[in-house]
């Protein structure tokens, strides 16, 4: 905890995962931060724009990925941050990416929320860096995700591969105390594109070779993973310990609480494994737990290279590891945990616009095709008026699915319910498909537009007409997209101000037979207030 | 390398609270305070769908070194409730000696504001941590808006008078 080190101005500081991710972005000289919000990722970029960084707001993960990919092949540094689920809209980009390479340093950040505080599944994105062949890196606090950041962009270049970045909420969001480098960050050279077709044109001719080469680039990271300063063995009171914990991420802090005098071999490079370095660990010792939160994933690769490790009970891999949680692994202990009593739900707020949409599809005996936000909250009490949630822009192919099989006096109640942010993320293509493949009673598309992404902090998308530092831009009307798609009625209403018009609008695109989109366009009262204070800084710029 | 001094005196803070009652600025200020103390901290909450006006609770622990940023079950010296609803729910995360105070302990009549309950809280609390009054005024600075500061600098000396005060009450009947 000094506020000096040798040769560099250093500065004590206490900083979510997310804080220190943002300041090492700026500390490494990163061209060019992207992302799609969403919880426990979404402060990384909005926190690096504060900072002076580069950055920006795409209309979803996979385009986000895309541009931070250009960037790296134009040879800048670039970030790109998501959540879990956000991964697998940027897996098809990642795939291939890891044959390609890059030229700047590339990192990807996926934030995972195991315990699911805010997603709609608790995926272990440890599987993509195994699937994909790209490192893995991950913290353990504040300060680790702080330095792994840099150590990232470094290994990026050094191998020529992006690197996946993976925290988890508790390292995201958890403050913890940060030593940062402060000062300019250095300037970088002028860029020039240097032409490589065979390594970045992914024809077959050209993916057979790459493809070989990632092989030989992950043996290549393998060999560096073995001596690295990255996986540490720490060993209890310095004499040779009995009990040996393999571990990783916030889960070393809660097995080091739980066993204080085990030996701990902490793996920062997760993926590749340091195998033969695990191994003489696990020889060292007389008894060799993996303590992991998620899937069973480390311990079964342990075990299938031979190694002999205990690993948790399967009920430990539903929710979040916690320091309770490790000492139960550690005892073998299977007794039901404590469960804590249920504490209040979340509900829209009081005036929220939404709160009209879903008593009038209640009132109307809607069958509700949702999606991903605020909205979805649609769900409980007192409105109960959502049927199905998936993912990301589920609601339009879900909802056509449903019209195209049901019979017609059902078809006809079903509706797809979506917010602004999630249309502009992934509904543009179910809209097409709306249009391309009708169901024979027509469907209706309710818009909630809200003006602002609300569930993950109110962040701006193209939909609002504002950039992520809330600088106007040209603003992407839904009502013009779905007139110019095909979409035989477009109706905007404002849900609250007019609830019989609103009522109106729905019953008569539910009875029309046509295909309909309704934008209910109300501003989220939590972000208007925002958006007055905006316009009212940029009314004194403009004097 | 060596664990050495692992030390598990760390203490551990849990507040509890509704959506929009100051949660998590509580928890930042409480953070920021032992910061300023020179001690370990972490400090960690759920965001998101809990921001809806449902249940939040936030853990903060500082001592000479903290590992989990959780607090683990049956072991906070502290549980902080901003809503009396909110104290028997979370109860369990207690210490068997562990102190709950709850928002009845402040007169809330007496605030600025009710939105200083948080901070009123926070007075109450200090009375019990060995954190330089100085840390706190640093603390609430630096997580408040200048217009608000007054208010609930005086926020905080209330609930501070009334920690005193119980204290005292305490040790009385204790003798």
């Amino acid at each position: 905890m000094s506020d000096n080190n040798d040769n560099q101005n250093t500065q004590r500081m206490l900083l979510s995962g997310d804080e220190a991710v943002a300041h090492a972005a700026i500390n490494a000289n990163v061209a060019l931060g992207t992302g799609y919000p969403g919880t426990p990722s979404t402060e990384i970029i909005e926190t690096f724009n504060q900072l002076g960084g580069r950055a920006e707001w795409s209309p979803n993960e996979k385009v986000a990925f895309e541009v931070a990919l250009g960037a790296a092949f134009a040879g800048a540094r670039a970030l790109v941050t998501m959540k879990h689920v956000g991964l697998n809209v940027a897996a098809d980009p990642l795939f291939t990416a890891a044959y390609t390479g890059v030229g700047g340093g590339m990192v990807v950040v996926s934030a995972d929320d195991p315990g699911m505080a805010s997603s709609q599944n608790e995926q272990d994105n440890r599987y993509y860096a195994r699937a994909a062949g790209v490192p893995m890196l991950e913290p353990a606090d504040s300060q680790e995700a702080y330095d792994f950041t840099l150590r990232a962009f470094e290994l990026s270049e050094q191998f020529g591969t992006l690197v996946l970045l993976r925290m988890t909420t508790r390292s995201c969001h958890s403050k913890t105390v940060v030593t940062v480098r402060t000062g300019e960050p250095q300037r970088s050279a002028r860029l020039h594109y240097e032409r490589d077709v065979a390594s970045r044109v992914m024809i077959p001719a050209n993916a057979r070779p790459a493809h070989r080469r990632l092989r030989q680039r992950m043996d290549e990271i393998t060999a560096f993973a073995e001596t690295c300063d990255l996986n540490v063995v720490y060993t209890g009171d310095g004499r040779t310990p009995t009990l040996g914990i393999v571990t990783s991420g916030v889960s070393y802090m809660h097995a080091l609480e739980a066993a204080p005098h085990a030996g701990f071999l902490k793996l920062g490079l997760t993926w590749p494994l340091a195998i033969e370095k695990i191994r003489a660990f696990a020889t060292s010792v007389d008894r060799c737990v993996v303590i992991e939160e998620g899937e069973d994933l480390l311990a079964g690769d342990l075990r299938a290279a031979g190694l002999n490790v205990e690993s948790k009970e399967t009920i430990f891999s539903f929710g979040e590891l916690t320091v309770d949680r490790a000492r139960r692994i550690l005892r073998g202990d299977r007794s039901p945990e404590p469960t804590p009593q249920k504490s209040k739900p979340p509900q829209l707020c009081k005036g929220c616009p939404h709160r009209a949409a879903f008593e009038i599809l209640r009132r109307l005996g809607c069958i509700v095709a949702g999606d991903i936000g605020c909205y979805t909250l649609g769900v409980l009490p007192p409105f109960e008026a959502m049927d199905t949630c998936v993912c990301m822009g589920a609601s339009i192919g879900v909802g056509l699915g449903m019209r195209h099989v049901l019979p017609d006096d059902e078809a006809k109640k079903v509706v797809s319910v979506i917010g602004d942010s999630t249309f502009v993320h992934s509904g543009l293509t179910g809209l097409v498909e709306m249009v391309y493949n009708p169901p024979p009673t027509g469907h209706v598309v309710l818009v909630l537009d809200n003006g602002t992404t609300a569930m993950t902090g109110f962040q701006e998308h193209p939909g609002t007409g504002r950039r992520m530092d809330h600088t106007r831009v040209r603003r992407l009307s839904f009502e013009d997209i779905a007139r110019s798609a095909g979409v035989e009625r477009v109706e905007v209403v404002d849900p609250q101000a007019d609830k019989a018009d609103f009522e109106r609008a729905l019953a008569e695109a539910l009875s029309s037979g046509k295909l309909c989109m309704i934008v209910a366009r109300r501003p989220c009262l939590l972000a208007a207030a925002r958006v007055r204070k905006q316009q009212i800084k940029e009314g004194r710029h403009a004097e | 390398m060596q664990n050495s001094d692992i030390a598990n005196d760390a203490v551990s803070v849990v507040i509890a609270g509704l959506g929009g009652q100051g949660v998590v600025k509580a928890s930042d200020i409480l953070s920021d305070a032992a910061f300023e103390a020179g001690l370990d901290v972490k400090k960690s909450e759920i965001h998101g769908m809990s921001q809806r006006g449902g249940a939040v609770t936030s853990d903060v622990r500082f001592g000479r070194r903290v590992l989990s940023p959780m607090v683990p079950h049956g072991q906070a010296g502290f549980l902080v409730a901003l809503a009396s609803d909110q104290l028997e729910p979370n109860r369990w995360l207690l210490r068997e000696d562990g102190l709950a105070i709850g928002p009845g302990e402040v007169d809330v009549a007496m605030l600025p504001s009710a939105r200083c309950l948080n901070v009123a809280i926070l007075g109450v609390l200090s009375t019990h941590l060995a954190i330089d009054e100085d840390c706190w005024r640093q603390a609430i600075e630096a997580n408040l808006p200048l217009a608000v500061r007054p208010a609930n600098m005086q926020a905080f000396e209330i609930g501070r008078r009334a920690g005193d005060h119980s204290r005292t009450r305490q040790g009385d009947i204790e003798k």
